[in-house]
């Protein structure tokens, strides 16, 4: 839902609500009440604690996952919140986190931005990986309440256009999909926003445990195919679609067509 | 994860109080380490304090003191941009390659150098709450010490604790003689040389490093040196990239007239509980003839006091092999 839709308050809430504030409810229904504001109120009167031992309030705290409250979590449900403001995919988000949650989890279960996947969730496989000010990262390690005023690239945010015919997908998308650089997909979206910030760190001509001789700097960095599997080896692929993964990155990289070559094993 | 407060520190000092009153408090940086402990419910910090906003990132070289001409690197910039810093890339390339040896590209764009320094030991009894390790839970027990113990120190352990020290990074700023400059609470600063800095096991294993609690790392700063062209960092591991080092040698050698070396630096990762400088080989090279056979002889004489566990034995063959190994890679600028 967009965080700035309001919808007015359903049934069940104006009947806590009188609960509540049986003398207030017809006055503040007339003046126009949403569902945000409703929530405040709520929480203002101190209503947090009172609310969650009401029957009504239990079901309206437990409604199933398809009604967005998500957006609107007030401080006290939540223990240790952050208040957190940053930009994701080009829109500006601003959010109240439990302090725990990674950016994975905001960027899944808060901002409905499930491209990013949870492989393992301790940094070791790489599937998480986003963009957060032009570098690639981990968002299972990323702690949401640090990313204040940052800009966070999702795959959901590489292809130009929204929807239907006028969308242009990135080209290391495009070279992926004509590479076939995946089986089941999981690490898919990881291993391309991975590639895609790997193109600007060889414009940078950023050094590898690979490159001969480190003192040497050269930009942009031609990558081989030894540097682009080391430069990559934070994005695992259980499938092992590597040698395409790696095809399709060689291409974007050098602008120029890749051959596939199959092999049967002997 | 158990719940912590959460806030941002603006300056160093109102950072460095923060955590003085609170002995549960923890510093944030890059939280590559720290994060994944609080999920295993081994780090379980009552605050944390996020120190990575600070403007302790640049890197410039030192005009006085005892690293005069050298560099001095921010506590709190990524190792990544250290990395990739043409002064490191140029004066010290052994820096360089350690840490990009390390971790991922993910990682290390996230991970601080600081931060880098206080990674904890990736010992799998200390990351196993169900298992005893004196390091998480002093008094429990070391799991390792006669369990599955490949992985783990030959030298300088102790009944304690047997785990290893992680950092990449590390094993080059040991060889490099850096020095690691702290600050507290009450404004103090304090230089501390980078083979004080990481303690032997003995019997506190639960401290990983001589820092007081609160202590923020400002800057670590490195001394110049005579062997930019001539070093080379060498890790050996189970895959190709992407995993902690079975063992890893940093090697410098500054080279005199005639083939003789006039100093060497040696410093090993994943042999002990802090990075190990390989005193014995140094001393036998200092002076000598910069020869297969004397890269081999100095290997023995470091590896001679090396103590393995059940399950590590391989590690002394290995860990000679690759003193000799990076010692000519560091003569033959990089190649074997």
């Amino acid at each position: 839902m967009d965080v700035n839709e309001t919808p007015d308050l359903s049934d069940d809430e104006k009947k806590l609500f009188e609960d509540l504030m049986p003398e207030d409810l017809d006055e503040i229904l007339d003046t126009g009440v949403n569902r945000r504001h409703f929530l405040k109120l709520v929480t203002l009167a101190g209503g947090g604690i009172l609310a969650a031992q009401s029957a009504v309030a239990e079901q309206l705290f437990t409604r199933p996952l398809s009604v967005p409250v998500a957006a609107e979590l007030s401080s006290a449900t939540i223990e240790n919140g952050v208040n957190v403001s940053l930009n994701v995919n080009g829109a500006a988000r601003k959010l109240l986190v439990d302090s725990r949650m990674t950016l994975l989890d905001t960027l899944r279960e808060r901002l409905e931005l499930t491209g990013s996947k949870k492989g393992c969730d301790h940094g070791q496989c790489g599937a998480c990986t986003v963009i957060v000010d032009g570098q690639r990262v981990l968002s299972c390690l990323t702690l949401a309440a640090s990313c204040e005023g940052k800009s966070v690239k999702t795959i959901e945010g590489l292809a130009k256009g929204t929807s239907g015919s006028t969308v242009r997908l990135h080209p290391m998308q495009e070279a992926f999909l004509k590479h076939d650089g995946f089986q089941c997909g999981f690490c898919t979206p990881g291993q391309i926003c991975s590639a895609v910030a790997l193109m600007d760190e060889a414009k940078r001509g950023d050094a590898s445990y690979v490159t001969e001789d480190v003192r040497k700097k050269t930009a942009p960095v031609q990558l081989s195919t030894e540097e682009i599997r080391e430069r990559m080896s934070g994005n695992l692929c259980r499938c092992g679609a590597y040698p395409n993964i790696v095809a399709a990155i060689q291409e974007v990289h050098s602008g120029k067509p890749v051959e596939q070559t199959f092999r049967f094993s002997a | 994860m158990r719940p912590f407060t959460y806030s941002r520190a603006n300056d160093p000092a109102s950072a460095t109080k923060e955590l003085a009153g609170n002995p549960n408090a923890k510093f944030l940086a890059g939280g590559t380490n720290l994060i994944d402990l609080m999920k295993e419910d081994v780090e379980r910090p009552s605050a944390i304090v996020d120190i990575s906003g600070l403007r302790l990132t640049e890197i410039k070289p030192i005009a006085a003191g005892f690293a005069k001409g050298g560099l001095s690197i921010g506590g709190l910039g990524k190792n990544t941009d250290a990395a990739n810093h043409p002064l490191i890339r140029q004066n010290y390339p052994l820096l360089t390659q350690a840490i990009l040896a390390g971790a991922s590209g993910q990682i290390r764009n996230m991970a601080t150098n600081g931060g880098n320094l206080l990674q904890r030991t990736r010992c799998p009894y200390f990351y196993e709450v169900a298992m005893p390790c004196n390091k998480r839970e002093p008094g429990s027990g070391c799991g390792a010490l006669e369990g599955v113990n490949r992985l783990h120190a030959i030298f300088g352990a102790s009944e304690k604790c047997v785990a290893v020290y992680p950092s990449d990074m590390a094993i080059a700023l040991a060889a490099l003689d850096a020095i690691v400059k702290v600050k507290n609470a009450s404004g103090q600063e304090r230089s501390i040389s980078f083979t004080d800095f990481h303690r032997l096991p003995g019997d506190t294993p639960e401290r990983d490093t001589n820092l007081a609690h609160g202590e923020l790392i400002t800057s670590i700063d490195l001394p110049p040196n005579k062997f930019a062209d001539k070093s080379y960092y060498l890790k050996v591991r189970d895959r190709a990239s992407y995993a902690f080092a079975l063992i890893s040698v940093a090697a410098g050698l500054e080279m005199g007239s005639g083939n003789k070396i006039v100093q060497a630096r040696i410093a090993m990762g994943g042999v002990a509980h802090k990075p190990w400088r390989a005193l014995k080989a140094e001393q036998f090279l200092a002076g000598k003839e910069a020869t297969a056979e004397n890269f081999k002889r100095a290997a023995d004489a470091e590896m001679a006091d090396a103590k393995p566990l059940e399950h590590n034995k391989f590690k002394v063959e290995l860990g000679n092999r690759s003193i000799v190994l990076a010692l000519q890679m560091a003569m033959n600028g990089g190649k074997a």
